[in-house]
Parts: structure tokens; C-alpha cells; sequence
């Protein structure tokens, strides 16, 4: 049986897995782009990027793996700064918000990411909802501006929310205590990154393959119900057949992968929202293909803290 | 002997504080040359200087004001042998050397300057009127090229007056050369060159 393989035989073979799918996917962007015609390259270009992209993806991802609990708090410490700066930037602040913008990235982000590095639930579950909502309007309102407060205040605490608590429940994950899944809590991170990530891509897909539909055609016209059932459909199936390296039953991942998907796929519909409002399509510029790094994990951002709390809730 | 690598990282550094983009209208050959741009932060001219690549950086001098950068040791030793910078005293009562010939000579021997032409870093959005020192240089020496650069996001990195840099992403966008037409004045020269400047600023700013 799989499951009673060891965690390090599972993670192996499940990145073995990631590696053998990217392998193809390669292949057949190359068979594409060396078929088509000159006219027509900019999509097969587009798909080339984004594969590219996450064969880089995967490969940091296994990399902080190797190096373990400290490997995954540094990387995704890092994706939050990344995170942080794009919302930022992308939502024009004043110099009276100088300071509060100083206590976020210099303060803020990294007691988060120590709070949960110490595995201090009790206080990294409410540091930026109760702590920093408090903090920063007063160095805001230090700064002694009054021209759009509110509207300012709530930017830099969205952002905190988005990109540094919502992003730092994944590797929260780690701090979970579950009986007979002990030192295997990386898998969990695994299947939540997995199941989201497959999910843009398949909801892309169907959407390429058979979307007519909009769904959301003001939010993001590009979205069809075709691609949003298909994907959600073959994504949590995907997350049901991946039980072998959760805590869960495969019905039990079936439904956790259902509400990661759900979640993430709302989650995408905000943050678009957000986009559209600034007139942007892409948050930042960083991953070739993909746009900024809050782009790629939008729904990351939306999925992490519900599957955190309902494993905590329900097996842990 | 050190310089090359305190040079490479301080570009290193600037470029991973600000994610900085770099936009060009063109290829830009070496060249006799001034790049202007807006001016909100002392960092300004370090962006510019780090988002030219190398064959352009290594002839590129920012001008820069005398009494800020000739205080202390660590201004003077990197305005001096690493930026190799033009120090210009910028009080027209006391200064002993006149800026524009001290430019055009820099101009003469080879050099491309980094150039602020609102005089003072601006602290609001928008761009301030130029002083005519761009007009003098352009007249005296000929052909010269100008490059517009606007600089954006730079004045949130570092506010005027703080110490500690933002992490935010900063955008550095070239513009297409242009240089002082026939019988031109200096008011209509400053006001295309500011023109040129304002064109490159995304809408909304």
C-alpha cells in the first residue's frame, strides 16, 4: 500500500511525478512551437514561458524542501516579501504612510513568519488581524495626512493580509500536530500547492478546450463556466487521488481539494477585481509567462488559511 | 581596485531593492550624451546609472550637488572613484567653478552625464520647471544628445528626508534622443525637453 510508504519514498515519488508531467508538457510545447505557424506562435510562446516557469517553480519548491521546515518558512517568507511589494506598489500610498509602510515590511512580515517559525499558533493566527490593524493607522495617522485615510489604511492592511497572512498558513501547515502523520506535514504542503496549482492550469485548459460561457464576464471575461467546472471537477479529483500522502480518507481529500479549488477560484475573481479597479492586468513582471508572483499564487492566497483551519478543525 | 565591485554592488543592491524594469525607445550607441531625468530622491541617479548596461555605464558621470555629496568620507570616496561623479556647487554667489563648463568639459572628454534638471528633488508628483542649465550645455556643445528618463515609483523607495528605503518596484523608463534644433530659444528648448520627460509618466501621475 502507498501509505505506508515512507514520507521520504512519497515525496520523492511524488516530485518524480511533477517531474515526469512538466516533461511532457515540455515536449509538447516544443512539438508546438516547431509546428505552428510563424503567425500563430504568441499562445504556444505564452505556454512555453509559463512551463518554463514552473519547471523553476518546482524546483524551489523541492529545493527548500530538502532543506526542510527552515527551507519552506525562507521561501515562502520570501514569496510573501515579493507578494507584499507588488500589492504595494500597485496601490498608490502617500509619504504620510512612510512609517506604517516601514512597520510592514520591516516589522510586520518577518514576526509573522517567526510567530509561525516557533509554531506560536495562538499569536500568528491573530498578529496581523489584531496587532498590525491596530498599529499601523496610528503610524499612519502620525504622519499627519488625512487625505484618503481609510482608503490608505485599508491598502497596506489588505496587503498584509493577502500576501503575508494569508501566504504564511502554508507553511503553517508545518505546525500542525496530526496523529499518525507525524514529520510528514511537508506532504501537506505538497498536495495543497499541487491541487491549487493544477487547478489554474486545468481550469485553463477546459476553458481553451470547450469554454463558451462567461462566468464572470465584468471580472474577468476570460473565466467560462466550462473551464471553472472542469477544472474544479478534475482538479479535486486529482486532490482525491493524491490521499496517499494526506492525513485523509480519498473522499476526505476529495472534498478538501473541492473547497481548495473553490476557495482559490474565488480568490482569483477578488484579486482580478482588485487588478481591474487599477487598470492592470498583472500584478508585477517577475515570472516570465505568468505575470508578477501574486498572479501565480492568488489562489494560493484564498486556499491556504481555510485548508490550514479545516485540517486543524478535523485531524489535528 | 575596489571600485569596479563596490560599483557592481551597489547595482546589485538597487536593482534587487527595486525590482527596477528598464524600458527603452531604442538602441543607444556610446555616445556624446546627457541623460535627464525627474528628480525625487538622492537614489535617482544611481537607478539610471544601474539600468544602462555596462558599454554605457562605464562612460555615464552623474552631476551631482557639491555640498551634499563633498560631506563625508563615504559620500566623497563614492561620488569620487566609484560614480566618478561631476560635483557641481550649485549657490551661483559662492561657487568658485562654473558648472556648465565644468559639464561641457566632461561632455569634451568622452563622458556621458546624468543630469536633474528640476535642480531639486521633487517632492510631489509631476515634474518642476528646469533650470536652463540643460539649454547652456546643449548650446555649447554641439550634437549633443538628450535622453529622456522618467523615473518612476523612486520618490516612494526613499521619501525625501528618510533614512530607510521601501522595498517597492521601481520602473526606469528611456525615452528617444533629441537634441537643440536650429534657432531654438531656451524657453522652447526647456519646455519640449520637459514635455519629452512628462511623456514617458504613465497616465496617472
Amino acid at each position: 500500500m502507498m501509505s505506508h510508504m515512507s514520507s521520504h519514498a512519497q515525496a520523492v515519488l511524488l516530485f518524480l511525478g511533477i517531474g515526469v508531467v512538466l516533461l511532457i508538457a515540455t515536449l509538447v510545447g516544443r512539438v508546438l512551437a516547431h509546428r505552428a505557424p510563424p503567425g500563430k506562435r504568441a499562445t504556444i510562446d505564452n505556454l512555453n514561458a509559463r512551463v518554463n516557469a514552473w519547471w523553476v517553480m518546482a524546483a524551489l519548491v523541492g529545493a527548500a524542501f530538502v532543506f526542510g521546515k527552515p527551507g519552506v518558512l525562507v521561501l515562502f517568507f520570501l514569496v510573501s516579501l515579493l507578494a507584499l511589494r507588488e500589492f504595494i506598489t500597485l496601490l498608490p500610498t502617500r509619504s504620510g504612510d512612510y512609517w506604517a509602510l516601514v512597520a510592514a515590511f520591516y516589522l510586520v512580515l518577518p514576526i509573522q513568519y517567526v510567530l509561525v517559525g516557533i509554531a506560536w499558533y495562538g499569536m500568528f493566527a491573530i498578529f496581523i488581524p489584531v496587532y498590525a490593524f491596530l498599529l499601523l493607522p496610528i503610524l499612519a495617522a502620525s504622519g499627519g495626512d488625512t487625505t484618503g485615510f481609510l482608503e490608505r489604511a485599508a491598502k497596506v492592511q489588505w496587503g498584509l493580509m493577502i500576501s503575508v497572512f494569508c501566504i504564511s498558513h502554508v507553511p503553517a501547515l508545518l505546525t500542525l500536530n496530526i496523529p499518525n502523520y507525524e514529520h510528514r506535514q511537508l506532504l501537506l504542503i505538497a498536495f495543497l500547492v499541487i491541487v491549487v496549482q493544477s487547478s489554474d492550469v486545468l481550469q485553463y485548459v477546459w476553458g481553451k478546450l470547450c469554454g463558451r460561457r462567461p462566468i464572470a464576464p465584468v471580472l474577468s471575461p476570460s473565466k467560462t463556466w466550462e473551464g471553472f467546472i472542469g477544472g474544479v471537477a478534475s482538479a479535486s479529483l486529482l486532490g482525491g487521488l493524491l490521499w496517499w500522502i494526506t492525513p485523509f480518507s480519498f473522499f476526505g481529500a476529495l472534498g478538501m481539494a473541492l473547497v481548495i479549488n473553490l476557495m482559490g477560484f474565488l480568490g482569483g475573481l477578488v484579486m482580478s477585481a482588485i487588478k481591474r479597479d487599477r487598470g492592470i492586468k498583472d500584478w508585477g513582471h517577475m515570472i516570465e509567462g505568468h505575470g508578477g508572483v501574486l498572479d501565480r499564487l492568488d489562489s494560493v492566497c484564498f486556499a491556504a488559511p481555510v485548508f490550514f483551519h479545516l485540517t486543524r478543525y478535523f485531524w489535528a | 581596485m575596489l571600485e569596479p565591485l563596490v560599483a557592481r554592488s551597489l547595482t546589485g543592491f538597487i536593482r534587487l531593492l527595486t525590482g527596477s524594469r528598464v524600458f527603452w525607445s531604442g538602441r543607444l550607441a556610446p555616445g556624446r550624451r546627457v541623460y535627464y531625468g525627474n528628480h525625487s530622491s538622492h537614489g535617482d541617479f544611481v537607478l539610471i546609472w544601474s539600468a544602462l548596461p555596462p558599454t554605457l555605464r562605464a562612460q555615464a558621470r552623474p552631476v551631482a550637488a557639491a555640498e551634499y555629496w563633498r560631506r563625508g568620507a563615504l559620500r566623497r570616496y563614492l561620488i569620487g572613484r566609484v560614480f566618478k561623479g561631476v560635483l557641481v556647487e550649485r549657490d551661483g554667489a559662492q561657487r568658485t567653478e562654473d558648472p556648465i563648463a565644468q559639464m561641457a568639459a566632461a561632455i569634451e572628454a568622452g563622458d556621458a552625464l546624468i543630469l536633474f534638471p528640476e535642480g531639486t528633488r521633487n517632492p510631489g508628483e509631476g515634474v518642476l520647471p528646469f533650470k536652463s542649465g540643460l539649454y547652456r550645455l546643449a548650446a555649447r556643445c554641439t550634437g549633443l544628445e538628450l535622453v529622456p528618463v522618467w523615473l518612476e515609483n523612486l520618490n516612494r523607495v526613499m521619501p525625501k528626508g528618510r533614512l530607510i528605503p521601501l522595498p517597492l518596484l521601481c520602473t526606469a523608463r528611456f525615452g528617444a534622443p533629441f537634441g537643440l534644433e536650429e534657432g531654438e530659444d531656451k524657453q522652447q528648448f526647456l519646455e519640449r525637453a520637459r514635455r519629452a520627460l512628462l511623456a514617458l509618466a504613465p497616465e496617472n501621475a
